[in-house]
């Protein structure tokens, strides 16, 4: 399959997100740390597919964050967000 | 103080069904009440779980076809052949029945009367749900913003909320619709009768110059397709929301 027909938009990570912060979250705007660009979570490229799931920059790709779970428990990499504006 | 900080969060709620329309021979309205539900905005989705006698859950997400003008919660689903939960949820549900539901989620895909427009809103199968929740709020509200939809379906019987939006066009309070069918088309059919492109955007889209806030929902390669070409037509990147289904597109 080709990979790029997998990937949904931030606002399918709303319910995950929603799980773990108070605020709505694809609101929240994120900076990645590779090309500068600010967008709304909902804005940028989330790949849901794997046991994890990732957040990518919709201008140019790069990891802006992971989120795993197990067993009630959240792991969130913040790989290339430079900062999160929540609220 | 824990307690307050949990029911701010995405808690699951129980949802009773009420009534249940065939749209199409694959797609069901499904009509809920949901006694805790504390209302929504146009655009947004809820996340569904199901759970088997043995204890098998699965959850997936479904935009909202009803807008916040309204008490009843209606989603709109089409059945995946290789689907676990929309099988269930088109074939099998009945009245009566609950299901456990979250939400609403979302706020980034939303519009809002006072968002303002000109509204143009691309669709692609049934990614016309969340749409349809915009152009029915828009008339809830009397909103008068101009708003056009083009939307793709794979045959005329396929074209889901048919009769509403010919009722929301004759209104004619600003309200144009534009169909295009990529697989079949009826005898004597004389609309669009293949997928979205540039040219036919160019054709049917508000000029780039009147600014329009774009809302763009369907499968993936779909939502790519239309998003792309109305950036090569000039329109501001930042004014195109995107929902993206995935590959099924639904």
């Amino acid at each position: 399959m080709d990979e790029t027909n997998l990937m949904v938009d931030g606002n399918a990570v709303a319910g995950v997100l929603g799980e773990v912060f108070v605020h709505e979250m694809t609101s929240a705007r994120v900076a990645c740390n590779g090309c500068g660009e600010i967008e709304p979570i909902g804005a940028e490229h989330a790949y849901v597919q794997a046991p994890g799931i990732v957040l990518r920059c919709c201008h140019c790709e790069e990891v802006l964050l992971v989120i795993t779970q197990r067993g009630g428990r959240y792991l969130l990499g913040f790989k290339e967000s430079r900062w999160l504006q929540i609220g | 103080m824990a307690r307050t900080a949990v029911l701010g969060r995405l808690n699951w709620k129980l949802g009773e069904v009420v009534e249940l329309i065939d749209e199409t021979p694959r797609v069901r309205s499904i009509i809920l009440d949901v006694p805790e539900w504390t209302g929504h905005r146009a655009g947004q989705h809820v996340d569904v779980r199901l759970t088997a006698e043995d204890g098998y859950q699965a959850q997936r997400s479904y935009s909202i076809a009803s807008p916040p003008d309204q008490n009843r919660l209606i989603l709109t689903v089409e059945r995946l052949s290789d689907g676990e939960a929309s099988p269930y949820l088109v074939d099998e549900l009945r009245q009566g029945d609950v299901i456990e539901l979250r939400g609403p989620i979302g706020g980034y895909f939303v519009w809002e009367a006072r968002i303002g427009g000109p509204l143009l809103l691309v669709a692609g199968g049934s990614g016309i749900v969340p749409l349809m929740a915009m152009l029915r709020h828009r008339a809830a509200s009397g909103s008068t913003e101009p708003a056009r939809l083009i939307y793709s379906s794979r045959s005329f019987e396929d074209i889901i909320f048919r009769e509403e939006l010919e009722r929301l066009t004759a209104r004619s309070d600003g309200v144009e619709v534009i169909h295009t069918l990529t697989r079949t088309q009826p005898p004597g059919w004389n609309g669009y009768a293949r997928r979205i492109d540039a040219r036919m955007l160019a054709d049917t889209a508000f000029p780039p110059a009147s600014r329009p806030v774009t809302y763009i929902c369907g499968p993936t390669s779909f939502v790519e397709a239309a998003s792309r070409a109305l950036v090569l037509l000039g329109h501001e990147a930042k004014r195109i929301r995107t929902e993206r289904f995935g590959p099924t597109g639904g």
